[in-house]
């Protein structure tokens, strides 16, 4: 199989993340390989493994759209178990909404089936610094690919793909033709670590790297210009500050409930 | 012609909440086409004239459902083109967004999710960051699609009740090509109480509850409230995976969100620090869910949520 798994370099949520410049992008400083990406990793490392891994043609391509810095969520993605990393790097992709983005993504796809079809393209449900989980369906879109959105679990099996998705009134079983995009959620396995073997073994393995004329995109096409949104102001909230903080004494249940008559919200 | 679709995807006897507002925010940009599908009750239809749909967009297909989205998205995409709305209005949920994605590809147009207000220039309002940014962003197409959270305005019903006029439209015939077919569907139990999105108060519990919801459920109950729960809650299995709040699962923005027995990692708060009041109960002091609380109580949840629950009950009378 040839799965395609999309990483992507983001801003780590633990540190405060911030909006800068006339789009108001992303700082891209001490970003990681987006933590929801790493289950589609695993989903596809195991899909790989069962059927007897890179030694039996099996290729787990990790693809990454972004500035220069992204190599690094390509590089973590090879040290967990990828097999092949290609990095997709254009100073006009910069500012790219998610329809520029998919449809950049889409190209870059289409350019890694030129020789042998994907037969998979895995995502996580969504990143986790735009959070839309717009990019999956619009990548399917483009392609006029069948799309399966936030399965928990997940089968390949005679060219179908099943997965299992879980609504707020109902769960459901889904089934699609490959090739096919398919997003996970964090339900669907414990991703693993880079352990040492994994991170020397990735030092051997390549990164391709490609510009927009390599997938036949133009510039007009993506970044700002090509992009169908634009944010127009963005403004920081002042962080929440602590309030009052008692230690109970035995009642502090009774001092809970004046305090929420005190905000009328009883 | 119609300034603004709103998109209902099976209304049921009546109409959510979500819906409303959605047909709500649309009137103040214009005149509103609703595209609904599947069964639409007398009761439902009665209600989208009173909040002044003006016409009601109906596929000619009964299977859209026995589809993941695309069909769906396809059709909407029909009766946008036949309406000639410019802005699309859909709710947040995981698959109003997905529809919204592909619908925004086949119409070539703006796609913003998570919107909690729109201007009359189709100006949207959201929070980013995990609620650490406020923006505006405008699509810079003709048309406009939104995808917009519940609890973002108060529904309120035109100021004259219309009749629609009601349309069928055929999806185009490539719609369910390439879509996910829906091989089994299994109804999930309702527990009776408010939605977790959309409740004015929610309680939740986490890794603090050792496996017990009941105070927190007992507490809910009392308040009228939702039960939430960490994540750390739903994969000891102790309450099921729908009820997480947080980056993997829901965002609240309740008027009251109450944090029992959660210790406030970055991925549960990046989903109810939007609340207006937080109230956290948490035996160790320096819990990071103290940083944000509003009211907080360091002390044993068994102790004071049944403490508070009864309390309530008593005042309530
Ligand atoms: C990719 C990813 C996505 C995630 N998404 C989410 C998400 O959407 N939502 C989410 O919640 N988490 C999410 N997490 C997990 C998150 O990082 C935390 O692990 C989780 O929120 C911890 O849950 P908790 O606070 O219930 O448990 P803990 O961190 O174990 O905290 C339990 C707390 O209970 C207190 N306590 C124990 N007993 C009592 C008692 N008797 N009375 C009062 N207090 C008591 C303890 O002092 C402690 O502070 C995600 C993690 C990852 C990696």
């Amino acid at each position: 199989m040839k799965i395609v798994v999309l990483v992507k370099h983001v801003p780590d949520a633990q540190f405060d993340r911030h909006l800068s410049g006339e789009g108001h992008t992303t700082d891209r400083d001490e970003s990681i390989l987006s933590e929801l990406d790493e289950y589609a990793l695993e989903a596809a490392l195991q899909l790989a493994e069962a059927r007897g891994g890179a030694k039996a043609g099996n290729k787990v391509i990790a693809l990454s759209m972004g500035p220069a810095g992204a190599v690094n969520a390509i590089k973590k993605s090879l040290q967990i178990g990828a097999t092949e990393g290609v990095h997709l790097t254009d100073g006009a992709l910069a500012g790219s909404d998610a329809a520029a983005t998919s449809l950049a993504l889409a190209a870059a796809v289409r350019h890694l089936g030129a020789d042998a079809p994907v037969d998979l393209v895995l995502t996580g449900m969504a990143s986790t610094d735009g959070e839309t989980s717009l990019v999956p369906a619009q990548l399917a879109e483009r392609l006029g690919l069948p799309q399966v959105t936030f399965a928990s679990s997940l089968d390949v099996d005679g060219g179908r793909v099943t997965a299992r998705r879980d609504a707020d009134t109902h769960s459901e079983t889904v089934e699609a033709s490959l090739p096919a995009v398919v997003s996970v959620t964090d339900q669907i396995n414990e991703p693993r670590y880079p352990n040492f073997k994994g991170i020397i073994a990735a030092k051997r393995k390549s990164i391709t790297t490609l510009s927009l004329a390599d997938i036949g995109v133009d510039s007009s096409q993506v970044g700002h210009a090509g992009s169908w949104t634009r944010v127009t102001a963005a403004e920081e909230r002042p962080p929440r500050t602590a309030g009052t903080i008692i230690t109970d004494e035995g009642d502090a249940g009774i001092k809970l409930v004046d305090f929420l008559a005190a905000q009328k919200l009883l | 012609m119609a300034n603004v679709l709103v998109f209902i995807d099976n209304p049921g006897q009546a109409l959510k909440k979500s819906s409303l507002e959605l047909l709500t925010i649309a009137r103040s940009l214009g005149e509103t086409a609703v595209a609904v599908n599947g069964e639409l009750s007398d009761d439902a239809a009665g209600t989208l004239g009173a909040y002044g749909a003006a016409s009601i967009f109906r596929p000619a297909a009964a299977d859209l459902d026995d589809y993941l989205v695309a069909p769906k998205a396809a059709f909407l995409a029909a009766v946008a083109d036949k309406s000639g709305a410019t802005t699309v209005l859909l709710e947040n949920s995981p698959e109003g967004k997905e529809i919204a994605a592909r619908l925004g590809i086949r119409l070539s147009a703006g796609v913003i999710t998570d919107v909690i207000a729109v201007d009359a220039d189709g100006t949207a309002h959201k929070s980013v960051l995990a609620g650490s940014y406020t923006t505006t962003a405008k699509a810079t197409t003709p048309v406009t699609v939104l995808s917009v959270k519940a609890n973002s305005v108060d529904p309120e019903p035109a100021a004259a009740p219309v009749t629609p006029e009601t349309v069928t439209v055929d999806a185009p015939a490539d719609a369910t090509a390439a879509a996910a077919r829906i091989t089994s569907r299994e109804q999930k139990v309702a527990s009776g109480r408010p939605d977790l999105t959309d409740a004015r108060i929610v309680v939740a519990g986490g890794r603090g509850l050792d496996g017990d919801f009941g105070p927190v459920e007992e507490l809910a109950d009392a308040l009228g409230a939702a039960v939430g729960a960490s994540r750390a809650a739903t994969d000891a299995g102790w309450i099921s995976h729908d009820a997480q709040v947080g980056q993997t699962g829901k965002t609240v923005s309740p008027q009251l969100y109450i944090s029992a027995g959660i210790s406030g990692a970055i991925q549960q708060k990046a989903g109810m620090q939007t609340a207006k009041v937080i109230v956290a109960v948490n035996k160790d002091a320096e819990s990071p869910v103290f940083e944000i609380a509003d009211f907080g109580i360091v002390g044993d949840l068994f102790q004071v949520l049944p403490q508070a629950t009864e309390e309530i009950k008593k005042r309530k009378g």
